[in-house]
Order: C-alpha cells, then structure tokens, then sequence
C-alpha cells in the first residue's frame, strides 16, 4: 500500500526518467559503428595504455598481486565518478530549453545523468569480473561487501553532482575548476600507485577522502585483501566513519542546497 | 458550470533581477566581495504587479495584452515554470505543465521516438504512449515519415505532431498560449475543433492570446493585463474592447515617431493624411483625405491607396487610374487633395492603409508610405471573417 503510494507521488519522475535514460543511451552512441561497445572499449583501452605504462616501465605491478585487475577497477570505479560528476556540472544549463518550458522535477536531469553512468559501470564491471576469471583472483563471500561500497559511491557522486550542476547555474567558472579539481584529485587519489609506496603521514590523510576509501575498499573485498584500507592506518572506529561522513554531509548540503535553488533554475539559466 | 475555484491567483508580483553586469563567474563574486560594495548595477524588472483573478472549474478562461505586457509571465507562473516574487497561486487539479507545442523535441530523433519522449514529459507511461500511438500519428497524418529523424520534417510537420501530442494531453486544466498563430488551414481548423472539444469536455482552459476574436469566441471570462498589471476583468466583450481601446492610444503615441517605411523619388508626394472616422463604429463610409505636392514639373501621376488588416492581408485597394482619374501635366508647387469615401465593410479590428504616388503612368515610384495611417473598428455585429458589411436579415412568417 505504502509503495503503491509512493509510486503515484513519483509516477511522473519514474517515467521521466527512463525516457531520459533511454534517450540518452540512444543519442550518445548515434552515428558511432561500435556503438555501445565503446561503453566497454573506452576504459579498456585506457587500462591497456596505464598497464603498460605503470606495470611495464614503472614496475608497480611487483609490489601489488593482480595488478592488472586492481589497477582496472580503480579506473573504472574514478571514471565513474568522473563521468556523473563531470557530465552533471553542464547538464541543469544544457536543459534550459525545457526548464523555460515545462515545469518538471529538476532532479530528474542529474538522476538521468546518473544511471546513464551506471548503467557503463555495470557493464565495466562484467569487464573486471572477466579479467578477475583470467587472472585467478580467489573470490570469498567478502566480494558481496562491494554492493555497499557501489551503493555509497552512488550517493556521493550524484550528491556532487546536484552541488555542481545547481552552482554551475550561477557561476559559470565551476566547469574549468572542477575540471582541475579532477586532474588533482586524480593524483591525490591511490588510483595508478598503491598507497604503500606514499609516506605514511600522507597516506592517513589521503585515505580519508570518500573516493580513495571507496577505491581501496573495492580493490579490498574483490581483489586483494593486501590492499591497504582505513583500518590499515587509523585504529578508532570514530575516524573510520570520517569519509562516510564526509559524504552524508556533502548529501545533504548538496540536495538542500538543489532544492532550494531549482525553483529558479527556469529564470536564472 | 459549478462554482468550484481551481485557479486561485492573490497578489502575485513577479520582479526579475537583471545584474547589468552578471556575476557568473567566481573571480567576480570574489572581487565584488572584496570590494565590499553594494552591487548597485543590479536593476530590477517589475514583470508583473498585484494579480488577482480566479478561475472556476470548467471556465475557458482568456489572459490577453500586448507583447511585453507580463501575460507570458503570468502563464509561466500558472504552470508552475516561474515562482512568483509575492503573493501565491493555487491550483487544483492536475495541470498541464508545458505552455509551448513540442516542449523537449530533439531533431537527432526518429518522430516515433520523440512521441515518446514528449509523451513522457506529458506524463504518459511507455505503455500508454503505445497504446494511443497510431491515434496520434494519425492525427498528425504523419504515417510515413515516422521512422525518419525530426531534423527532416519540415516546421509544418513539427507543429502538427506537436499538436497532436497536445492534444493527448490528460490534464483537467490547460495552458495554451497562441498556438492558433501557426500552420495551414486545415491545422487551424484542427484546432478551432480541438477547442470546441475542450469546451464541449468542461476542462479549465487558460487561453493567452491577442487574437481578439478567438478570445470572443471561445472565453467565458478574461483578464487584460497591460503594462505589467491587470487593466480589465470580465467579460471578453469587454475586455476585448479595452484592448483595442489600449491599441488605439499607442496609435496615437505612435504616430509621433514615424517609424513607418517610405520610399520614392519624392518628385510629388503626400503631405497630409487623415481617416475620419479614425474610429469606425456604425458608420456607412469611411473617408480617407490626402494632400499631396509636386516639387517638379511631371506627367501622368497615378494616386493610389491599399488597406490591410492587423495580420497585414491586403483587403481592398485602388487607384487614380483604376478610376479613370487622368492628371496629365503637374506643374512644379502644385496641390492636390484627394478624397476617397469606401463603404464601411470592415470586421472589428485594425486596419493599416499604405499610400502610394507612381509618375509615368506608373513606372515610377514617387511617394511609396506604408503604414501611412491607420484606424480601428468595433461595431456591435461581430463575424470572425475578412468582411463583415451590413448583412440585412428578413424574415417572413
């Protein structure tokens, strides 16, 4: 009964969104012969160029076991977090045609925006589950822990993404800023190197941003239990849940922050 | 029709806030902070002033005014697109939430595929879409092209599957804002069809329009809303005639700065133009009254007028040749005046008239004045055709 309520309040908004989702899976491969195959071929290429690069010339893959398998997830998992962070910033602006004319739940542009990417990353990681098979990964029960792990990577990238999108109405620089920030985070992020090789009183700050938690994290359960996780340098529960909080905070600020401001999305833009 | 309010509008006041210099990027609000100063080149736009109507369910309900008068605003504010700045607006009842024909139409689409999509934007579930499908392409009579991208239909073909999407629409209340100023007319009948079904159907419509003899038509009540606030309520009789009435003073402003195109040699041209009357009721005739003067010797001018109508259709029309009026030798200084008195054929609306000198038997333009005057007619008998001249009715029994 509940759900059934539910599902008439935000009956609109779910089949907004499909069509959004659809529609944009149908439009951002048209005209493209491989068509969704780049969904797969695009990270996959990237992989093959860092492997050769960070394996093969820097020699990282000496230290970490199933390096190629740990080095693709992480890319996967970032790219993801680019993808919905990056594409989000534009997204409220490029709708201006339709916010002027139609009054329609504003979020629905950034969920859209967001399964889209999910949709890719669901696709990835059948990829990564291919490679986990070729490179005899052992798997234990621990790798079900990576739907949680997903699940927080989901919320913190669309609460980015609402944060990015709403600010970007009104101050247009945000797109060449976020685009640094990425380029740094990137870096700052355990991603190409393992966070062994970075200076210890680095590493325990590093770790605390939700992205390296998430990567390490993933790369923990699915990969390799060698991976160095929170717990490697902090020993109290409370620092731990830092980066989870860092993400219920940036949630609820960021779709406060949205709401607020999506009122008047149609005469700002 | 029962008394239930579905559109309740208090005192809305709409300001938009137009910074000369936008703040949009960051180094500007960092400076302007640093500056510690006011932002004193923000100006603000009063859009709309102290709105108060209601619309009781099952009204066809008109909104008219100039261009620029807030009637836009007022509807976007009814859809839910615009907050107001002060006071509320209250609706119940499901809304139609779109103000434009084709709202979310992508031309890198197959029409089929933007059915959906604008179906969805509607509010209508894949499935439902399906199911009305073929309804709607038939419709829209697009059968063919349907599998073809929307960037190779003509606008022609656009509007009418936007139409027909519109018309789908499952709302006990609309808002539609001129859609009738478009397409052939055959689509326009469509419409006129689609309107009399709405009426038929009992839905509040919210109707935005300056095509004065729809609003007649069709409204049971308007709102005339000039200059930003609202200037007339009731009756679209009424309130129709207030609109022409506002025409008729900006004619008057108007007439000051000639903004008017004119052209020619000027060898002879008018110097004077007058209508009487400049406002036309019950009246038999019209006369139009011209001076003109030759600057230089020539032969054979020709005097002629045309008038047109507010969608500028040429209606009638003649000349100093046509009526067998010869001038022969004009010498230079020399004057004429020119009556010409038609009879009083016109439907309510405005007229413009432009005039019109030829020398050489018509070879040369020496005075060419569009929209050299204009006058404005209501009379009591209204049709909504071209021509509407004194019809008498018999009847024996």
């Amino acid at each position: 009964m509940e759900v059934q309520k539910l599902i008439q309040r935000y009956r609109y908004s779910i089949i907004l969104l499909k069509q959004l989702v659809k529609t944009d899976f149908k439009l951002r491969y048209q005209g493209s012969a491989l068509g969704y195959v780049w969904s797969l071929l695009r990270p996959l290429l990237l992989f093959v160029i860092l492997f050769l690069v960070f394996d093969k010339v820097f020699k990282q893959g000496d230290a970490i076991p199933h390096y190629p398998v740990y080095l693709l997830l992480g890319i996967v998992l970032w790219n993801y977090f680019g993808e919905v962070t990056s594409g989000s910033v534009g997204a409220i602006v490029g709708r201006g045609d339709l916010l002027r004319k139609i009054n329609f739940p504003k979020y629905v542009i950034i969920l859209s925006g967001s399964f889209s990417a999910f949709i890719n990353l669901l696709l990835n990681f059948i990829v990564i589950a291919i490679f986990m098979i070729i490179g005899g990964v052992t798997v234990s029960w621990h790798a079900l822990l990576i739907i949680p792990i997903i699940a927080e990577l989901f919320v913190f990238s669309i609460a980015v993404a609402f944060f990015l999108s709403a600010l970007y109405v009104k101050f247009r620089d945000i797109s060449y800023i976020w685009e640094v920030i990425m380029q740094a985070a990137f870096y700052a992020t355990p991603i190409l190197y393992a966070l062994s090789v970075v200076p210890v009183r680095y590493a325990k700050w590093l770790i605390l941003s939700p992205m390296a938690q998430i990567i390490q994290d993933a790369r923990y359960v699915l990969v390799t239990p060698q991976t160095q996780t929170i717990a490697h340098f902090h020993n109290s529960a409370w620092v731990w849940a830092a980066p989870f909080g860092v993400v219920a905070i940036i949630t609820v600020v960021a779709t406060t922050y949205f709401r607020n401001r999506s009122k008047f999305f149609a005469e700002e833009i | 029709m029962d008394d239930e309010i579905v559109i309740s509008v208090n005192h809305v006041y709409k300001n938009f806030v137009l910074p000369h210099e936008k703040i949009s990027s960051v180094k500007g609000l960092f400076t302007s902070l640093a500056k510690r100063r006011p932002s004193k080149t923000k100006e603000t736009q009063r859009a709309l002033q102290d709105i108060n109507f209601q619309i009781k369910k099952g009204e066809f309900f008109g909104i008219v005014g100039r261009n620029g008068s807030g009637k836009s605003t007022m509807l976007k504010i009814l859809a839910g697109i615009y907050q107001p700045t002060r006071g509320s607006v209250q609706t119940h009842g499901k809304l139609v939430p779109f103000i434009e024909l084709g709202v979310g139409f992508n031309a890198e689409l197959t029409g089929r595929e933007n059915v959906f999509l604008n179906g969805a934007l509607l509010g209508f579930s894949h499935s439902e879409i399906a199911a009305m499908y073929d309804g709607i392409v038939a419709f829209a009579e697009l059968e063919k092209f349907m599998d073809q991208k929307l960037k190779n239909y003509s606008s022609g073909m656009q509007v009418r599957l936007a139409f027909s999407m519109a018309t789908r629409a499952d709302a006990e209340i609309l808002l539609i804002d001129e859609v009738l100023a478009v397409g052939d007319a055959d689509f326009q009948r469509k419409c006129f069809d689609y309107f009399r079904s709405l009426k038929k159907n009992k839905k509040t419509v919210v109707f935005v329009s300056h095509d004065m003899n729809a609003i007649r038509e069709y409204c049971d009540r308007a709102v005339m809303i000039e200059a930003n606030k609202m200037v007339a309520e009731g009756d679209p009789e009424l309130v129709a005639m207030e609109y022409n009435k506002a025409f008729m003073h900006e004619d008057a402003r108007n007439n000051k700065d000639a903004t008017s195109k004119r052209w020619g040699d000027k060898t002879i041209h008018y110097t004077k133009v007058r209508v009487e009357p400049k406002v036309v009721k019950a009246q038999k005739t019209i006369k139009i009254i011209t001076t003109a003067k030759a600057t230089v010797d020539l032969d054979d001018p020709v005097f002629g007028f045309v008038i047109k109508n507010a969608a500028g259709q040429h209606i009638l029309g003649t000349n100093s040749k046509i009526k067998h009026q010869k001038f022969e030798h004009v010498t230079s200084g020399q004057e004429f005046e020119l009556s010409w008195e038609l009879p009083h054929v016109f439907g309510d609306g405005k007229y413009y008239m432009d005039l019109a000198i030829h020398r050489d038997s018509g070879s040369r333009d020496a005075d060419w004045w569009e929209d050299a005057a204009s006058f404005t007619v209501y009379k009591d008998e209204r049709t909504p055709y071209i021509i509407s001249p004194d019809v008498t009715l018999t009847v024996k029994s």
